[in-house]
């Protein structure tokens, strides 16, 4: 009965779709899938702790809260807005599109610009959302608002994910490699590079179609 | 010479990290509900991040269990807290001016900056190899460097900085573990083997030899599996080696551009998925999104879904010239 085995899976889902405790139910799922599979439970615990102890680097993030807890009780939103606000017909497509340029050039090129935590927070979603405001003429419902949050926290992925691998050294690239050759098949780095090129570009069409359909939406609220 | 920069001086930024949640859990004596068991958590996190190294991985295990009850249990909550008036955040604005961005800028800079270094490592054989430097090291003396720069631009109050943190720390709350622990149950799958499970079932159903089939097999698989288990990283090792390969390269596929795609495909599935807890989550609770779990996945499923069709088009068409 190795089909068991998936019963973590199941236990993610469930839980996630009925809007569980997250952190209990990644725990029960981890520890369940592991004795089904005949695991030793402190083993697993081992697995788990050793594993938690070497991602946390996920979690580096933790260290820029004071610089942002200090500039935004500075007024770095307001001034934000302020200078969104001088730029005629600012909206939020266009910033969100100019970003998403620069993040996927960026991220093409292995430069490190970005991050939710670094980059969206502090930087492009205040920008974002005083465009909007600009382009609208007046407050953004809660709606609009959510939707701007959204939508700049997602461009910060799309211009990640898509481009990353234009890189020939990026960690995903050698990753196929490497898989490939398991497999059987030699192939170069560049090789993998230069075919992820027409991904990245026609991310960032879309990007662009995306954000420019919510300038329209936003534009049409405003009666 | 062991390798200073490699093993050691990373952990320094962890402590800091480990800083930032005990000074939470400190200030989570003042929490009017759940005292004791925010107070508990937040000293735990901060134990694992400053201590990891140390402590025995059986231990931290348990500490995570203990935390996982308290969570279940809704023991962790949020304070209470001032919040600064609007009016005195403007005029600092003005004061202040466009100086405000330098220490954001600043972060960027310096962790670009420092992805270029490169320095020699030198292994037990006493081999050196260049190396880049790790990333807790970029990201952590960028930012120590950006919070000096705030320090001098905006004079803050320490105790109003702290309690800011604080507010942010508990906002973002149990999320911002999730990534890390969802890295972990990813292990405990890999040791029980549930990707071959997966692998075996898909493979059992797929009919060969029909290249537009094998294609979209192969990206919904990617996309699907990508899904589950929340990186496209592990994903792609099974898939391609389940489908790719047999259902798609040998049918006549170029290796590089069927790879590059699957990967990518992979991440169409990252857009979609819970599971991706870093790039779906935590930004919902850094940006303050009304919905804690799915308004940047709401946002990115449209997204994702032309991009799938994207990559099915595009491995047809250049896959297999």
């Amino acid at each position: 009965m190795e089909i068991v085995k998936l019963i973590g899976v199941a236990i993610i889902v469930l839980g996630f779709a009925l809007k569980l405790d997250v952190l209990a139910v990644v725990l029960v799922a981890g520890i369940v899938t592991g004795i089904v599979s005949g695991l030793d439970f402190f083993y697993i615990l081992e697995i788990i702790g050793t594993s938690f102890v070497n991602n946390r680097l996920m979690s580096i993030f933790l260290i820029m809260f004071p610089v942002i807890a200090i500039i935004e009780r500075f007024g770095m939103k307001e001034r934000a807005a302020y200078l969104i606000g001088k730029i005629k017909d600012a909206s939020a497509g266009k910033v969100l599109s100019l970003w998403i340029v620069i993040r996927s050039l960026a991220s093409a090129m292995n430069i490190r610009i970005g991050g939710h935590v670094q980059f969206i927070r502090p930087l492009i979603l205040p920008m974002t959302a005083a465009a909007a405001e600009a382009s609208k003429g007046c407050r953004l419902t809660e709606k609009e608002d959510e939707k701007v949050k959204g939508l700049s926290a997602a461009s910060e992925n799309y211009g990640n994910f898509f481009a990353q691998n234009c890189f020939p050294a990026a960690s995903g690239v050698v990753l196929i490699q490497s898989g490939l050759a398991v497999a059987g098949y030699d192939v170069t780095l560049s090789s993998i590079a230069s075919a992820s090129i027409s991904v990245m570009i026609i991310s960032i069409i879309l990007t662009m179609v995306q954000v420019f359909l919510f300038d329209r939406q936003v534009k049409g609220g405003k009666k | 010479m062991t390798d200073f920069l490699g093993v050691y001086f990373p952990e320094f930024f962890y402590v800091l990290c480990g800083l930032v949640c005990f000074d939470t859990a400190f200030r989570a004596r003042k929490n009017e509900e759940a005292k004791i068991g925010t107070i508990i958590f937040w000293t735990l996190t901060g134990l694992i991040f400053m201590l990891g190294k140390v402590i025995p991985p059986v231990v931290t295990g348990s500490m995570l269990l203990v935390m996982g009850c308290l969570t279940l249990t809704k023991q962790v909550k949020m304070g209470k807290f001032a919040e600064a008036a609007a009016q005195s955040k403007q005029a600092a604005s003005e004061r202040i001016g466009t100086k405000i961005f330098i220490p954001a800028v600043t972060v960027g800079v310096i962790a670009l900056v420092l992805s270029f270094v490169k320095y020699d490592a030198v292994n037990a054989e006493g081999v050196a190899t260049p190396t880049a430097l790790n990333g807790a090291i970029m990201t952590g003396v960028a930012c120590v460097l950006a919070l000096i720069l705030a320090f001098v631009i905006c004079k803050p109050k320490i105790s109003e900085t702290r309690e800011d943190t604080s507010r942010l720390l508990m906002q973002v709350g149990a999320a911002c573990l999730l990534p890390q622990l969802l890295g972990a149950l990813g292990s405990v799958f890999s040791e029980a083997g549930v990707g071959e499970v997966i692998s075996n079932m898909i493979s059992s159903v797929v009919p060969k030899g029909n290249i537009v089939i094998g294609v979209i097999i192969y990206v919904f698989g990617m996309v699907i599996f990508t899904m589950i288990m929340g990186n496209a990283f592990a994903a792609f090792t099974v898939i391609t080696a389940g489908i790719g390969v047999p259902f798609v390269i040998m049918q006549g596929g170029n290796p590089a551009v069927i790879g590059a795609l699957g990967m990518t495909a992979g991440y169409c599935g990252t857009l979609m998925t819970p599971m991706a807890a870093n790039f779906n989550i935590v930004p919902c609770a850094v940006l303050e999104t009304k919905d804690p779990k799915w308004s940047v996945i709401k946002a990115q499923v449209p997204m994702a879904l032309m991009m799938i069709a994207v990559h099915i088009i595009l491995m047809l068409i250049i896959g297999f010239r």
